[in-house]
């Protein structure tokens, strides 16, 4: 994935597959990377574990993730779980 | 349990971090369940912990060796079925209360992360209940249980945590240590993310959890009195109290200690415990007895004997009791270490003590509840209501069982209502934040949401006024036996007071108390409070200015109200309604009063207010209080005809300074505004009129309105911060009270009008809008202006030409006061308006360094004064915040 700016919608049915094939393509990758979450209405722990996992790969390769549509149920989630100032929040 | 005193080593914290971060992520992701998932997966929990009932209690029995199988049967039963009972119906997610009526809404916040221990004592039904109750309220909870009961607590933590997460609840929603150290759980208290230690199990436990800083529930110990009463049914208190007592062989904290039994029965309840299969033991066994179960150097009890059997207690002792024996009872004669008997024993033996009063039985149980039972729970049985009371007053109990077994009383939902529960709050007895039976509401920060209400107001004024040339007539429609007609010399002498007389029912018996002219005294106000009993008054008539009116006005209090103290009346107050201190409402004797005004600016003819002289304390008291406005007011221009210019002019600014401050009022309403907007116009249309022609009918009349009207405003949204400057102005150098708020006038509109350093918390107000109201007046009074900053100004220039027609001094310095005169008295002056009651309404919160510039403009004088830009004030504000 070389692109600059790259726009992926996050299937709500599966969220942690969907988020662990977002960082197998992250390998080279630079930029900033936006995960459409609206269609994503509640996550599971096993979500919140690819996040996690996805923002240590992010760190290590120079790539910004923003994530976009999170209702405020999830950011709330994001928060406690002390992973939300390890994104970028798009309305 | 690993070895206490080796460091945990970074494999033991990556475990224990691992732990805190999967119980972190559950807790996060449960926030999102609502009340019907957390429904849908409690119920299938609970059903999952009665199945296994019996198959946790062996497991509890197998590895504690303590207890009795069929009773931690029934405790796994009760922490399941009851506790569900309990919660079924409850809301812990979202909103779970509401209260319309105060417009409060209780909103449920889970907790997070709940480290928490379970004990030995009642290992399996403690788990059981906690995670119902962490399902229930959404929380994450880390399970230590006591090191000789962790297999059965961590089977117990299983089968509700596949049970919760086949049911939707989040993974890593329960874990449970798989061993641990007190370093494990010293880590884990003080563990960041872990926002609470619920900590069931033993004085050391709970000790370190309080003392990990962190939120805290932990249970103290117990040592439970019961009193058996002379008046209770013996058969029933015996049954219960060896229900309790050999309920899992004692190992329930609640159970019963030490029996206090008065003398009458004593013998009878020994012998029917006897009969029930309890060994009652001699001098010689009991001294035996707590040898054994009691440690000498401790004074606690022995481990060794915590929920073992009686029998197997005696035979460890070596006592020869029946094969059946249920319990063992031994007789004390005192409490403390000398009796080591009478502390907790969490096994089947019972001290008991004979009482030969029941002040000595109290005094026992106490003694009892101070010697380790502090704020856990105390039994009585007793038919006696005013005995039961008594005890409850004096033992110092979260829970107080009456009639009833003691431990499974305590558990509640059995005997009583009280809230099913495996872990008892002791209070601060206990060292412990709570005296509940702990429960899922502890479980939960409870949000308040708090909307504003819209306050009540009020519109309060006197029964009947009437107004106009001749209004004194309407005297004739009130007959009396007996009037009083305050007045002073001089109104007597020029003849008022024979106007009132002429206009009065024929033949009503009418005496005069002539006052002097001046703010009353107490011992005036008392020496009328003598001539209204003598006379036996019905009816008051107040003629003359503010002062006499007052002074009516406290007679006629004290003379209804004999026991009424004026200096307790005198209390200050914020608001009103919420004052500490009421006024008298029983009445020994009733008076109408009626109030006739011959000035034009006080109001006191229809005020709640009146102003006493403390002479022996030399200070003035103002009383408040709608029981004080009179209940007739006859505004009749004749008695103001031959007001002189300066007395005219004086009472005349006081009108329009109760007028402009009711105005702009934090408590003002519509009702105030359309009186103090009237009083503003007839004030400026008629009185330099009434000034320059005192004898212009229509114009002292409508002034005479004016001071009414405007009293009506201020009655009820009150006066402000001109009113705090003149007061203490016009004390310290004799200035009259009118003249000194003229003094003050333009700057305070000014001020008020400016955007506040501070605004004044008011819910009647839904904005600041001083400036605005200053406008409106503009508006009415004609005087033009584009922007409120051009209608403000405009205001303050009227009102300065209105005081310069009326001859009103342009400063304070014009009064003849030095500069150096006033700058000493300044400090003295701004503290003293600040204490000033005045200004608590006002739109504008006075800092006292702006008190005290007011009083230097104030003292330079008007002519200068300039309104601030309120939208310069705004950038300006909002640029130092």
């Amino acid at each position: 994935m070389d692109s600059i700016a790259v726009l992926l919608k996050i299937d709500g049915e599966r969220v942690a597959g969907a988020l662990q094939e977002v960082r197998e393509k992250l390998d080279g990758a630079q930029g900033e990377i936006v995960l459409d979450f609206s269609s994503v209405r509640r996550v599971d722990p096993h979500a919140l574990r690819a996040l996690e996992d996805l923002a240590g790969s992010a760190d290590g390769k120079a790539v910004k993730v923003v994530l976009r549509g999170v209702n405020v149920d999830i950011y709330k989630v994001l928060k406690l779980a002390q992973l939300a100032s390890r994104f970028s929040f798009l309305t | 349990m690993t070895d206490n005193a080796s460091p945990l080593s970074e494999e033991r914290i990556a475990y224990l971090e691992g732990l805190v971060r999967q119980a972190r992520t559950a807790a996060a992701v449960f926030t999102q369940c609502t009340q019907e998932d957390v429904d849908r997966i409690v119920k299938p929990m609970v059903l999952a912990g009665l199945e296994q009932a019996q198959n946790l209690a062996r497991l509890a029995i197998e590895e504690t060796k303590l207890g009795v199988l069929e009773d931690k049967v029934i405790k796994n039963m009760v922490a399941t079925e009851f506790v569900y009972n309990y919660v079924k119906d409850k809301r812990t997610v979202g909103t779970i209360r509401e209260f319309p009526e105060s417009g409060l809404v209780e909103v449920a916040e889970p907790i997070g992360v709940i480290f928490s221990l379970t004990p030995i004592t009642n290992p399996t039904s403690t788990v059981l209940f906690k995670c119902i109750m962490a399902i229930k309220t959404r929380n994450a909870v880390i399970f230590s249980p006591h090191p000789s009961a962790w297999r059965c607590c961590s089977e117990a933590v299983r089968i509700m945590y596949e049970t919760a997460v086949k049911h939707g609840a989040p993974e890593g929603v329960f874990t449970c240590l798989e061993s641990h150290s007190l370093q494990d759980n010293d880590y884990l208290m003080h563990h960041k993310d872990v926002r609470l230690i619920d900590a069931t199990g033993g004085p050391g436990a709970v000790k370190a959890a309080y003392s990990s800083g962190k939120p805290a529930l932990g249970v103290g110990s117990g040592n439970t009195p019961v009193y058996l009463e002379k008046t209770a049914d013996l058969n029933m208190a015996v049954v219960d109290i060896i229900i309790s007592k050999t309920f899992d062989n004692g190992t329930i904290c609640a159970s019963e200690q030490t029996v206090v039994i008065d003398d009458e029965i004593y013998d009878s309840v020994l012998k029917k415990f006897a009969d029930l299969g309890a060994h009652i033991c001699n001098e010689k066994e009991t001294e035996l007895l707590a040898r054994t179960v009691i440690d000498p150097n401790t004074g606690f009890m022995q481990p060794m004997a915590v929920g073992q059997k009686a029998t197997t207690i005696a035979r460890f002792v070596g006592l020869s009791v029946k094969p059946k024996t249920k319990l063992l009872i031994a007789p004390i004669q005192g409490v403390g270490r000398a009796y080591p008997l009478s502390v907790e024993k969490l096994f089947p033996v019972l001290a008991v003590y004979r009482a030969k009063s029941v002040d000595e039985a109290l005094k026992v149980c106490l003694d009892v509840n101070h010697a380790g039972g502090l704020g856990h729970t105390a039994v009585i049985f007793s038919r006696n209501d005013e005995i039961i009371q008594k005890f409850s007053e004096v033992i110092n109990a979260g829970r107080i069982i009456v009639n009833s077994p003691g431990s499974i009383g305590a558990l509640g939902a059995v005997y009583n209502d009280l809230v099913p529960t495996f872990s008892f709050g002791c209070g601060t007895g206990g060292g412990n934040s709570t005296t509940d039976n702990v429960n899922i509401y502890h479980y939960l920060n409870i949000k308040r949401l708090a909307r504003r209400r819209q306050a009540h107001m009020w519109f309060r004024v006197p029964n009947q006024i009437y107004f106009n040339m001749n209004a004194v007539e309407n005297l004739r429609q009130f007959p009396s036996r007996s009037t009083i007609i305050i007045t002073s010399p001089f109104l007597e002498q020029i003849g008022h007071v024979d106007i009132v007389r002429r206009n009065l029912p024929p033949q009503t018996p009418v005496h005069v108390m002539v006052i002097p002219d001046a703010e009353p005294e107490v011992k005036v106000v008392m020496h009328g409070v003598e001539t209204l009993n003598f006379y036996k008054a019905d009816q008051i008539i107040a003629l003359g200015g503010g002062s006499v009116i007052d002074a009516a006005k406290i007679m006629k209090l004290k003379y209804e109200s004999p026991q009424a103290d004026l200096e307790e009346l005198a209390a200050p107050f914020l608001d009103l309604r919420k004052r500490v201190v009421q006024y008298p409402t029983e009445k020994t004797n009733r008076a109408q009063l009626i109030a006739i005004s011959t000035t034009s600016g006080t109001g006191s003819e229809v005020t709640p207010f009146a102003v006493l002289m403390d002479k022996e304390r030399g200070r003035k008291v103002t009383l408040a209080d709608y029981s004080l406005s009179p209940d007739v007011a006859i505004v009749d221009p004749q008695f103001v005809m031959s007001m002189p210019k300066g007395l005219t002019a004086d009472t005349g600014i006081d009108c329009l300074t109760h007028a402009l401050e009711a105005g702009v009022s934090s408590y003002a309403s519509p009702y105030t505004d359309s009186n103090a907007m009237q009083a503003i116009r007839l004030v400026f249309k008629y009185l330099p009129i009434a000034y320059e022609h005192p004898h212009d009918e229509e114009a002292r009349s409508m002034m005479h309105n004016a001071a009414c009207i405007a009293a009506l405003a201020f009655s009820n949204a009150s006066v402000g911060v001109n009113h705090a400057l003149a007061h203490a102005f016009g004390a310290r150098f004799g200035v009259a009270h009118g003249r000194a708020n003229a003094l003050m006038l333009p700057h305070v509109i000014a001020y008020n009008a400016a955007v506040p350093t501070k605004f004044m918390p008011s819910p009647y107000q839904q904005a600041y809008v001083a400036h605005k109201k200053y406008a409106t007046i503009a508006d009415l009074l004609g005087l033009g202006g584009h922007t409120i900053e051009e209608k403000v100004q405009n205001l303050v220039a009227a009102t300065e030409q209105l005081l310069d027609r009326l001859a009103i001094p342009r400063s304070i310095a014009d009064l003849g006061i030095s500069k150096e005169e006033f700058e000493r008295a300044i400090p003295d002056l701004a503290k003293i308006a600040f204490d000033d009651p005045s200004w608590r309404s006002n739109p504008r919160m006075p800092l006292v360094n702006e008190l005290v510039e007011l009083f230097w403009s104030a003292y330079r004088g008007r002519g200068v004064t300039k309104v601030a830009s309120t939208s310069q004030q705004q950038t300006s504000q909002l640029q130092t915040v």
